[in-house]
């Protein structure tokens, strides 16, 4: 079966509606959550399959407490499974680990150190046997990228929860994580600061092509970001209730994409969708 | 302009803030619409201070009156008017001898402080003569294997002082070595965590006196062979287990109660236990463990007295202690002075905290 799925060259769906299994990174299957209670189990996903190509920008969006974030702090291993199975490049996960980088939605910088040094936490513990100063340079270069070049000995608490944030973005690509996982990084953010970080997430993304899955609320950044939008059911027992592609090229910018013809569509598709 | 900075810096720090507005009033630094701040920063906590003194000298007059009064009295009812005349006479004249021993009033404790001084420096003057004059015996004794003679003298009141310093600060640091340590493993396991409570919960109230009691108990078996004199270490390891209970606690809350998001980021890095503790987890809890040893500096000065006092170790409980027994004239108004030394210093010690807290904590605004 898979033999026949790896002949077809198209990079869609196949006719199961899979994906050819070496071109998936990340496979969610049968994913099941359940919570108990006092007064019996809360089942908040139920039979949820979800299959994330390799390079590829997914956002995930849906009602408020429909467990996005449940999914998502699954997938990075924080929080346990109860039925189903995650698997990144194949491989079941067991537990969280650095293949899986995550930006939180509060920063979660550690405030007594230096940017440089959030960012070094990281880096010395997955490039155990670079240098010193390569370890520096690497996490220099992130920093750099976005755009805290002169903040490198800055305690985090001192910075501004966009600059936080960006020093967030910068820990997470600069261990080259294979997937990574955004909870509504920018859901605390003044929606300017907001579009600036969306400019350099997207901007580091198109030269990482890090598979990256991002939960968001607001409908335009999950459009400007993603090449498929995941749209979730309302819980209990919430699933993916319809995936949108969307068809803008890389590297897109904003004005052409608010410009582009089928914005609106994409936009009233989504927003139907979670008015239903 | 530098200089009066650090001035400001300086008062501020020691909660005498008004002495730099002051300054600023004289240099003619403050506006006329900066008078209800000096008002409010200088002119109160001064008048509060000449208040203070007022009202303590006038207590004091009161309470000397009525046992004047009543010491005369007293001569007339048993002895009659002759001898209640003569009374009169004497405590008018300021003889020492009939003099009502009450509350001193606020000159009477100027005077016995710089008497203490002078004390001071009468003492030091012996020590040093003694040992300019034991000098070359005890370099003598030295080569020859003996212990050089020391001097065996009274402590002046600076040395009391220094040796509770001395006492409150090993006692401080036994707490320390025991507490943050013990509290990060209580901390860290929920198992350890119920298992210490019972033992936390039941030995945080005893008091002092039954501490000292329980170490003097233990020190005197285990040195029961020592010839050397065990007040000092009674007394030190009575002030650590008294104080160490607040380390204790706040050093397992901070330890405990480390932001989640943090351990998150530790747990997605996949971070070594060792450096999860020192990298995460006790940075994220030094401004309640500082809390912690703050409250146990003060608690230490504050037990110390109580527990110098019973242990008969030297220092300003037993000088307290001494001079009550004593009963002299001037007795009533050192014990003032220690009074207020005690608390001076404890001040200090509340502050020296603070400052170090403030230096070593990343969120400046918790650490009042």
């Amino acid at each position: 079966m898979s033999t026949i799925l790896e002949n077809k060259t198209t990079k869609s769906h196949t006719d199961n509606g899979l994906f050819p299994s070496n071109d998936v990174m990340l496979d969610l299957k049968k994913l099941k959550k359940v919570y108990p209670t006092p007064k019996g189990d809360y089942v908040v996903l139920e039979d949820l399959n979800l299959q994330i190509k390799k390079e590829e920008f997914v956002t995930i969006i849906g009602h408020s407490g429909c467990g996005k974030t449940t999914m998502l702090s699954m997938i990075a291993g924080l929080n346990p499974i109860s039925g189903g199975n995650i698997s990144v490049l194949g491989k079941y996960i067991k537990g969280p680990g650095p293949d899986r980088g995550v930006i939180f939605q509060a920063p979660s910088l550690m405030p007594w150190m230096t940017s440089l040094q959030n960012v070094l936490l990281g880096v010395n513990k997955v490039f155990p046997h670079a240098t010193k100063g390569e370890r520096h340079d690497i996490a220099k270069y992130y920093l750099q990228k976005v755009g805290l070049e002169g903040a490198f000995i800055k305690k985090a608490s001192e910075l501004s929860q966009g600059m936080q944030q960006r020093v967030g973005i910068a820990r997470a690509f600069a261990i080259k994580p294979k997937v990574l996982l955004l909870d509504e990084p920018f859901g605390m953010l003044d929606s300017l600061t907001r579009g600036e970080l969306q400019d350099i997430l997207i901007e580091i993304w198109n030269k990482e092509k890090i598979t990256a899955v991002m939960i968001t609320h607001d409908v335009d950044e999950a459009i400007f970001l993603a090449d498929r939008v995941v749209m979730m059911t309302s819980g209990p027992k919430a699933k993916i209730g319809d995936i949108l592609n969307i068809d803008f090229e890389r590297p897109r910018t904003r004005k052409a994409v608010l410009e582009h013809d089928d914005y609106y569509k994409y936009r009233k598709h989504l927003i139907d969708f979670l008015e239903h | 302009m530098k200089q009066s900075l650090t001035l400001n810096k300086v008062t501020k720090f020691v909660g005498l803030g008004f002495l730099g507005t002051l300054k600023d009033l004289f240099t003619g630094k403050l506006e006329k619409e900066d008078f209800k701040t000096v008002l409010r920063k200088t002119i109160v906590p001064i008048a509060s201070i000449f208040l203070f003194i007022g009202l303590w000298h006038m207590g004091a007059k009161t309470l000397y009156n009525i046992e004047a009064d009543y010491k005369i009295n007293k001569a007339l009812k048993e002895q009659g008017q002759a001898a209640a005349d003569a009374t009169a006479a004497c405590i008018a004249s300021g003889d020492i001898s009939c003099q009502p021993n009450s509350l001193p009033s606020p000159a009477q404790v100027w005077e016995s402080y710089k008497s203490l001084l002078r004390d001071h420096s009468i003492i030091s003057a012996d020590k040093a003569a003694f040992k300019e004059k034991t000098a070359a015996l005890n370099e003598k004794r030295i080569a020859e294997g003996k212990i050089p003679i020391v001097y065996t003298g009274r402590p002046s009141f600076v040395d009391q002082i220094f040796r509770s310093l001395k006492t409150v600060f090993a006692g401080f640091l036994l707490a320390l070595l025991i507490a943050v340590p013990l509290g990060i493993f209580i901390g860290l396991s929920p198992t350890l965590k119920s298992s210490f409570n019972w033992f936390i919960q039941i030995f945080k109230p005893v008091s002092p006196v039954v501490w000292y009691l329980l170490v003097f108990m233990i020190v005197k078996t285990l040195l029961i062979d020592s010839s050397e004199d065990s007040s000092f270490t009674i007394s030190f390891i009575s002030v650590g287990l008294c104080s160490m209970w607040a380390t204790l606690v706040n050093t397992a809350m901070g330890v405990s109660s480390v932001d989640k998001d943090y351990i998150n980021v530790a747990k997605v890095l996949k971070l070594g236990s060792a450096q999860k503790i020192f990298k995460v987890v006790l940075p994220s809890s030094l401004p309640l463990i500082f809390t912690g040893l703050k409250i146990t500096l003060s608690v230490a000065w504050m037990v110390l007295i109580a527990i110098e006092l019973l242990a008969q170790s030297p220092g300003l409980g037993l000088f307290v202690w001494e001079e009550f027994q004593n009963g002299a004239n001037d007795s009533n108004s050192k014990i003032i002075v220690a009074m207020f030394v005690i608390g001076i210093i404890g001040f200090l010690l509340d502050r020296l905290m603070l400052t170090i807290q403030n230096a070593v904590s990343f969120d400046k605004t918790d650490a009042i």
